[in-house]
């Protein structure tokens, strides 16, 4: 698939979109659909779900062009956009049974140590962050997490959502939305570990 | 405090919200205890990597599929 084409110039754009002009829509869609389709697919879970978010996101950010503020980036109202969008779906959704993520949490001897010795990483995370495919590695990981947690992870890491906004939007306790946080992220090292050890992934 | 509460406390403790009593013992422990010391930093490092994942796939992400852009547009100049 090809990628993202990119946008040289957005204040032109908004301008372009302003006018009404089609190419501008046209190339709106195809410059930034495919990140914010990733970002509700993230949110949301499934293809088919994410796809609704972003139609509806385009449709709305479509039609409030005039509460877009020439001082914001079209990419981050955008992004926003489609957020809320997918939070909205999630509200609606009826809340499926937890699954477990007890596999990929630390495990324990009886005395109260870690079963595992933890083996560094040998390199800071902005080093490891540097290579692309470490990033798409950890947007994969994210991903494969349990529903429940990946949701809160996404919502609260990386959306930066509070956690009362987070529990709000899930139904769920802010203590149990502390709780699956914490988990979702333990889940996420243990099947981080493995490629980061040796420094390549 | 074992390394079994700590890990339970991580949470809290890199969110700055562990209370002070807990944080003195958590401060004790993980000064002492490599495992323990490496379990957290790995536990920050997966926090912050996944920010920068997300963060930076603007450019990395595969182009939304041509039927969901004809889609999109279609519904724009629908009444």
């Amino acid at each position: 698939m090809a990628s993202a084409t990119p946008v040289d110039d957005e204040a032109l754009l908004v301008a372009q979109l302003r006018a009404g002009e089609e190419s501008a829509f046209e190339q709106v869609v195809r410059s930034y659909g495919g990140r914010l389709l990733a970002v509700a697919r993230r949110i949301v879970g499934s293809e088919e779900d994410a796809r609704d978010v972003v139609q509806d996101a385009f449709m709305n950010a479509f039609r409030s062009l005039d509460r877009f503020e020439g001082n914001a980036k079209l990419s981050t109202w955008l992004h926003r956009i489609v957020v809320n969008a997918a939070l909205m779906k999630l509200r609606t959704r009826k809340r499926k049974p937890e699954q477990s993520i007890e596999t990929l949490l630390p495990s324990f001897l009886d005395d109260g140590h870690h079963e595992e010795r933890f083996k560094s990483w040998e390199e800071p995370v902005d080093k490891i962050m540097e290579r692309a495919e470490n990033r798409e590695l950890v947007r994969k990981q994210i991903d494969a997490l349990p529903e429940g947690y990946r949701t809160v992870l996404v919502l609260r890491d990386i959306e930066g959502l509070d956690t009362e906004e987070t529990a709000n939007v899930l139904g769920l306790s802010v203590n149990a939305t502390k709780i699956r946080l914490h988990r979702a992220r333990q889940a996420l090292r243990t099947l981080l570990a493995p490629h980061f050890r040796s420094g390549v992934a | 405090m074992k390394c079994r509460e700590l890990a339970e406390f991580l949470n809290d403790y890199v969110s700055g919200e562990l209370p002070e009593e807990n944080r003195v013992h958590f401060e004790y422990h993980i000064s002492k205890c490599k495992n323990c010391h490496e379990y957290m930093v790995q536990y920050e490092v997966v926090i912050k990597a996944g920010r920068i994942a997300c963060d930076e796939m603007s450019d990395e992400m595969p182009a939304m599929p041509e039927e969901l852009i004809k889609a999109v547009l279609a519904s724009r100049t629908k009444p």
